[in-house]
């Protein structure tokens, strides 16, 4: 079973490109586990999972909760270390780095936008774009200028000074949105990014997603809604710390037409998807 | 290790931090306030009495010492009778000749008596018997006229200095010089004006006319057996141990004092009192020092509490920015510039308590304290102090926040 989740599909778009980084792909995690302890009780939130993702790719991770889903999305954002197994990211095992390692790592190389925005609500909304620059190296120079642009960019030029309290729900996403690409991180993780907006917000926050990968960004969208996971080429669905399923979009809504039962989506991910052996 | 754009906005949102929280950050700071402020202004009424006791000391001359009769301590009454104990005219002498360290040196014996010009008539004013060296000791020079001379001392003249006051009260012309008033029913000629001091020393020298005859004279006013004091100026404060050996040498010889007896006499030296004076305001403000610790002590405790308040509920905005790259240290920095600030600001207001505090201090009348302020060093000292209880009580609240995991601290409600 572990074995035949080993299945990842790189996207095509990356394959071809000729610089020494880019055959290691951006992301290989290697028979990852963790388990958690609470009280008695042992909790195998990950189990041997498998998965590599390419540069430029935009994937959804899809789950119910309990599959691990909110624990893969922690190690691939370096927010913690598994129990067992390896997470390279960029070519770099970063599953065994020290805490203050890990915390260059995210600034560098993640950027995070969460489900409840999570901005500093006594800061601009300039502010609170800067923040990753904080605690960035030698981020003194243009860092205004570097902030703007990203605003620029989400489209919240003539909201610069304002408070996240005078702002819409897709205006805060925006601007949290602004401050994960602010870094040109590896990438842009996403978790639930629209679980707190209307359905016309939604389309624009997804739409917003989709103009950023398309000028190269990595994405990754943590997710459990189909139209979320619909904007996506490649989906990834999880059930009890594994990969049940690894299909580009297209197959993957044909085989949840086909068959509703995640076991046939499975089969049908063997079938596509060429294994990458760690 | 960490940027500049790092410390600006650590700091900008510590001040935000305190601005956003006003009462609660008042009432958090409030012991560091009142500690500061009670300290400081305490030090400020100690600096105050010490300028105005040295002050005093200094008018009076820090080289000055005096010499008086003294009965040796659990010695029988009549052991040591009062007439065998007076200090008399020729010790005085002797001191005068011997003494090497001795600059200059009087003796001063009082007597009162009535004194009367034209129809005015005052009783019992104080009339001192001196020596023409008395205006040095005393630095009190002759205005108008002249002093006395050796020839009047001799000669036992029926002369007299007086000061502005007794002109005044004995309504004499502005300038009396060669006047002639009758004291104890004798008639003396007024031969000069003495400068009125400025200083009044610790306010004993109250009686303001005052009548000065050549100590030759005041012998024979007095009765057989009087009191006599000797007051006189080392050459230097700095020899004043020395020349107070050499006076207690004389006045032992004089006396024919053993080895081993007690002196029946004491000298004096200002500054000797002054020396003791500083000790003591030292422990007083020694005293204060430990008052303000213990203060610190208490408003310290409440930083440590508000600033645990502070890291529970801004755990989310501690797990974005570890989430966004901040490194323990960095979390640990901010926190601990924020309890830092707090308690500055707090040092601060304390300060400027402090110091409306000395300043009704010096409003108070009769209480002396005109000069009460508060030195720089106090300033400089109740900051540190602030700043140091910022750091101890602010290290466990901001070492709490650095070791937040992030995963959790954005999970919590």
């Amino acid at each position: 079973m572990v074995e035949s989740n080993a299945a990842a599909a790189r996207s095509n778009s990356t394959d071809g490109a000729a610089d020494d980084s880019s055959r290691e792909p951006l992301i290989r995690v290697c028979a990852m586990s963790k388990i958690y302890r609470v009280g008695v009780e042992v909790i195998h939130a990950l189990r041997g999972l498998e998965l590599t993702i390419g540069r430029n790719e935009m994937v959804a991770i899809m789950g119910s909760s309990g599959s691990g889903k909110s624990t893969l999305m922690n190690m691939l954002g370096c927010l913690d270390r598994p129990t067992t197994g390896a997470y390279f990211l960029n070519g770099r095992d970063v599953s065994r780095m020290g805490a203050k390692e890990l915390a260059m790592v995210r600034n560098q190389e993640i950027g995070f936008v969460f489900q409840s925005f999570e901005l500093l609500p006594r800061q601009t909304a300039l502010e609170n774009v800067e923040l990753p620059l904080v605690y960035s190296h030698g981020a003194w120079r243009g860092r205004r200028a570097r902030a703007l642009a990203a605003l620029d960019r989400v489209g919240l030029s003539s909201r610069v000074h304002h408070r996240p309290n005078q702002l819409s729900g897709g205006q805060k996403q925006r601007v949290a949105i602004a401050r994960a690409i602010l870094n040109k991180p590896s990438i842009l993780l996403a978790d639930e990014p629209t679980g707190n907006l209307d359905s016309a917000t939604t389309a624009e926050i997804l739409e917003l997603f989709r103009q950023i990968h398309a000028e190269g960004q990595t994405v990754i969208i943590v997710t459990h809604e189909d139209e979320v996971a619909a904007h996506c080429h490649r989906v990834v669905r999880l059930r009890d710390g594994y990969v049940l399923s690894d299909l580009p979009i297209a197959q993957d809504i044909a085989a949840r037409h086909r068959a509703p039962s995640p076991q046939a989506a499975q089969s049908a991910a063997n079938d596509t998807n060429a294994g990458v052996a760690c | 290790m960490l940027n500049p754009l790092f410390w600006l906005q650590a700091i900008s949102l510590a001040f935000s931090q305190i601005w956003a929280n006003k009462s609660r950050a008042f009432l958090t700071a409030l012991g560091i306030i009142v500690g500061v402020a009670s300290t400081t202004a305490v030090i400020a009424a100690l600096t105050g009495l010490k300028a105005k006791v040295l002050n005093e000391f200094e008018s009076v001359g820090a080289s000055k010492f005096f010499v008086f009769p003294d009965r040796p301590e659990n010695a029988p009454r009549n052991m040591y009778p009062w007439e065998k104990i007076l200090i008399k005219t020729n010790e005085v002498e002797a001191i005068r000749d011997e003494c090497t360290l001795v600059k200059s040196i009087t003796p001063i014996t009082e007597v009162g008596l009535d004194v009367e010009s034209g129809d005015k008539r005052i009783e019992g004013i104080t009339i001192a018997g001196i020596w023409p060296e008395w205006h040095e000791v005393q630095n009190r020079f002759v205005q108008e006229g002249r002093p006395f001379s050796s020839m009047d001392v001799e000669s036992e003249r029926q002369v007299c200095l007086i000061n502005a006051d007794a002109i005044r009260e004995l309504d004499l012309p502005a300038n009396p010089v060669g006047e002639a008033i009758l004291i104890g029913g004798r008639r003396f000629m007024i031969a000069g004006i003495v400068e009125t001091t400025q200083a009044r020393f610790f306010g004993m020298n109250t009686s303001s006319a005052e009548i000065f005859i050549p100590f030759s004279v005041a012998e024979k006013l007095q009765e057989r057996n009087f009191f006599m004091r000797i007051e006189g100026l080392f050459k230097s404060p700095e020899t004043a141990l020395e020349g107070e050996d050499e006076v207690r040498f004389v006045m032992r010889r004089m006396r024919g004092i053993g080895p081993g007896e007690p002196e029946t006499f004491r000298v004096a030296a200002i500054d000797k009192f002054i020396a003791q004076f500083k000790t003591l305001a030292t422990g007083i403000t020694a005293i204060a020092g430990g008052i303000v610790g213990i203060s610190l002590l208490v408003g310290g405790i409440g930083i440590m509490n508000i600033m645990l308040v502070s890291v529970s509920e801004r755990t989310r905005e501690i797990g974005l920015r570890k989430a966004v790259g901040a490194t323990p240290m960095a979390i640990l920095l901010q926190f601990l510039l924020e309890a830092v600030t707090l308690c500055l600001v707090g040092g601060f207001i304390g300060i400027a308590f402090g110091r409306l505090a000395a300043y009704g201090l010096t409003q108070i009348p009769g209480a002396q304290l005109e000069q009460a302020d508060i030195p720089l060093w106090a300033v400089a000292v109740s900051f540190l102090f602030s700043a140091a209880t910022g750091v101890i009580f602010g290290m466990f609240p901001a070492i709490k926040a650095s070791r937040l995991d992030p995963i959790e601290a954005l999970r919590h409600e």
